[in-house]
């Protein structure tokens, strides 16, 4: 590809690179939260309540006390965990459902309705649905939220699947007799590996959005988790006395999802422009 | 158009059909008596043992959806444990606050996204474009409750321009007037999906130029701008439908984020609020209710798009 459209080029690539450093910097921070963070992030400080951004807090303290900059770090720890379990059920699972009706074309229909039927929910009251029925916490915001995006993936994957099934190379694997495990992990998995990566940045960065509403709903992970959501949730009453504890973890969520969607559409772009049908950087909400 | 009709209402009913025993079903997942499960830690065990009959748990599942289908197309969705009314009773008092939200978010949408995308689409791959479209991309990756509370705190706290919560319904004192409790509610709820359609809008234009017939259009001599109307405005008329068919799914889950933000008497936020009062009856209803409205609405897109897009009929 030498010939690059005007106007997608340069801007893009730059955009591209931001986003890649952004999720780059936000997964250093999960990993080294604890050495990152000046102070702890649970240590109640009474005396230094709803201290505005400063020397001794950069980005100020919380009605605890809590030091909000080492809050915002070590959200990114439960960030970072939310969207790799979220991205593992909606993956594992999609591929799962997706490849499996493509293969069976009878079991497949059905297998599909089903998906279908869960797409009937819009995603955060089929996510709320389930948390009704699994209550709140860490791995069940995870299985909720990966529940929701394992439809689409599945949708995808499907879709993918049947076209990859019709292609030539498939008829001769066939014709040389090819068994189906060795078509799906030969012929269809591989080929798959592209058109995943891109649903796993969007993926990643929709999971952000909806375990943020969770939490913001007192739904989500336990409130003395410290995750964005849950910040702002509780920046809510200090608005105007403490504007700054709004200021940072949203800043975070969206920035973290925004960076992974300029992954995703990159990668995207960059690997096969007829998938742009298949996915938008929006997907489902 | 008739045949495409029948085929989309036949995945319709289907579709509610199975949504509808999914949503029945799911408060027989809960870990426990479905009848305890629904009235609580307080009740009496008579309470529960009367419940149980009225649920009629001793029939087959199949039986008890049944009974639990007809009275929910006869309007009954039970009794809230809470409040102790008829949840249709509830819902029906946070529908309006709740239409009214969509309604102005959607004009918002439209009114900000449809010019914008045309604007980035005209000027394709200028300094413009590349600022508008990166700015749509910030936009739709920004939580809808974070706008909320800031527009909370500069309109309301800081200015006192707009109110920040609730909403008296405008058949009350007041009137039109209050639907000026919706303006900053609106605004959070049309951002991130404004930005989304600004980056379709932008899409759909450039590919609507390459068309054939659009070339065509031109090499006979018809003026551009009688093109551009004839067009490629009918294809804007398009993108506003799917507009509406994108947007419907998101606006319903920030919906229920956005009332809650701004302590909106609507549906969203009373399923939340019953979800943290597990009060069963009422989540059972509302999320029936809801996802009935999405299927309908979708259903109404898909045939609107297929009358305006003749193409649609052929596949």
């Amino acid at each position: 590809m030498t010939v690059v459209a005007k106007g997608s080029g340069f801007g893009r690539r730059q955009l591209a690179a931001f986003g890649l450093l952004t999720v780059a910097v936000l997964a250093v921070c999960a990993v080294f939260a604890p050495w990152l963070s000046p102070l702890d992030p649970l240590a109640i400080d009474p005396p230094a309540r709803l201290t505005p951004p400063g020397a001794d807090h950069w980005f100020g303290t919380d009605h605890y006390g809590r030091d909000t900059f080492s809050r915002v770090i070590h959200g990114s720890r439960m960030a970072a965990l939310i969207g790799l379990g979220v991205v593992s059920i909606a993956l594992g699972g999609g591929i799962a459902f997706g490849v499996t009706s493509a293969i069976f074309p009878r079991l497949g229909l059905l297998l599909m309705r089903v998906i279908d039927v869960l797409m009937a929910f819009p995603a955060l009251l089929l996510a709320l649905a389930l948390i009704v029925i699994l209550g709140r916490g860490v791995e069940n915001s995870i299985l909720a939220i990966g529940v929701v995006y394992m439809t689409t993936t599945a949708r995808i994957v499907y879709g993918v699947s049947l076209r990859l099934k019709a292609e030539a190379w498939v008829d001769a694997a066939l014709a040389m007799g090819a068994g189906t495990f060795r078509i799906v992990f030969l012929h269809i998995l591989p080929n798959l590996m592209s058109p995943l990566f891109v649903q796993a940045s969007f993926v990643f960065a929709f999971a952000q959005l909806q375990a943020a509403s969770l939490d913001f709903l007192g739904l989500g992970v336990p409130p003395e988790t410290p995750t964005w959501g849950n910040m702002l949730s509780e920046s809510r009453v200090y608005i105007t006395r403490a504007p700054w504890l709004l200021l940072f973890p949203g800043l975070m969520i969206a920035l973290a999802a925004f960076s992974l969607n300029l992954v995703g559409d990159a990668v995207r772009d960059r690997l096969d422009p007829r998938l742009q049908a298949a996915f938008s950087s929006r997907g489902r909400l | 158009m008739i045949r495409y009709l029948i085929r989309r209402i036949g995945v319709f009913l289907p579709t509610l059909l199975a949504a509808s025993f999914l949503i029945f079903a799911f408060i027989r997942l809960i870990p426990g008596d479905p009848a305890a499960v629904m009235l609580g830690d307080m009740a009496t065990p008579e309470a529960v043992a009367a419940l149980r009959i009225e649920m009629g748990l001793e029939k087959s599942l199949l039986e008890q959806y049944v009974i639990w289908l007809s009275a929910a197309t006869r309007g009954d969705l039970g009794e809230s444990i809470f409040f102790q009314v008829p949840v249709l009773e509830l819902i029906a008092d946070g529908l309006e606050t709740s239409l009214l939200l969509a309604l102005i978010s959607m004009i918002w949408i439209v009114a900000i996204g449809l010019p914008i995308g045309m604007l980035a689409a005209a000027s394709r791959g200028s300094w413009l474009d590349q600022t508008l479209s990166g700015m749509a991309m910030f936009l739709a990756s920004v939580p809808t409750f974070w706008i909320g509370l800031y527009l909370i705190l500069i309109f309301a706290a800081t200015l006192g321009w707009l109110p920040s919560s609730g909403y008296p319904s405008i058949f009350e004192e007041g009137g039109l007037g209050n639907l000026r409790y919706l303006l900053l509610p609106s605004l959070a709820l049309a951002a991130p999906n404004a930005a989304l359609i600004i980056r379709l809008t932008r899409a759909s234009m450039l590919d609507v130029y390459r068309e054939d017939y659009v070339r065509t259009a031109r090499s006979k001599g018809i003026h551009p701008l009688a093109v551009v109307v004839r067009h490629v405005f009918r294809n804007a008329l398009l993108t506003v439908v799917s507009a509406v068919g994108f947007t419907v799914a998101a606006l319903i889950s920030e919906a229920v984020v956005t009332e809650t933000v701004f302590s909106l008497p609507g549906v969203g936020r009373m399923v939340v609020q019953s979800i943290l009062r597990r009060d069963y009856p009422v989540i059972q209803g509302t999320i029936l209710m809801i996802v009935l409205l999405y299927l309908t609405i979708n259903l109404i897109v898909d045939i609107l798009y297929a009358w305006l897009d003749p193409r649609v009929k052929l596949q």
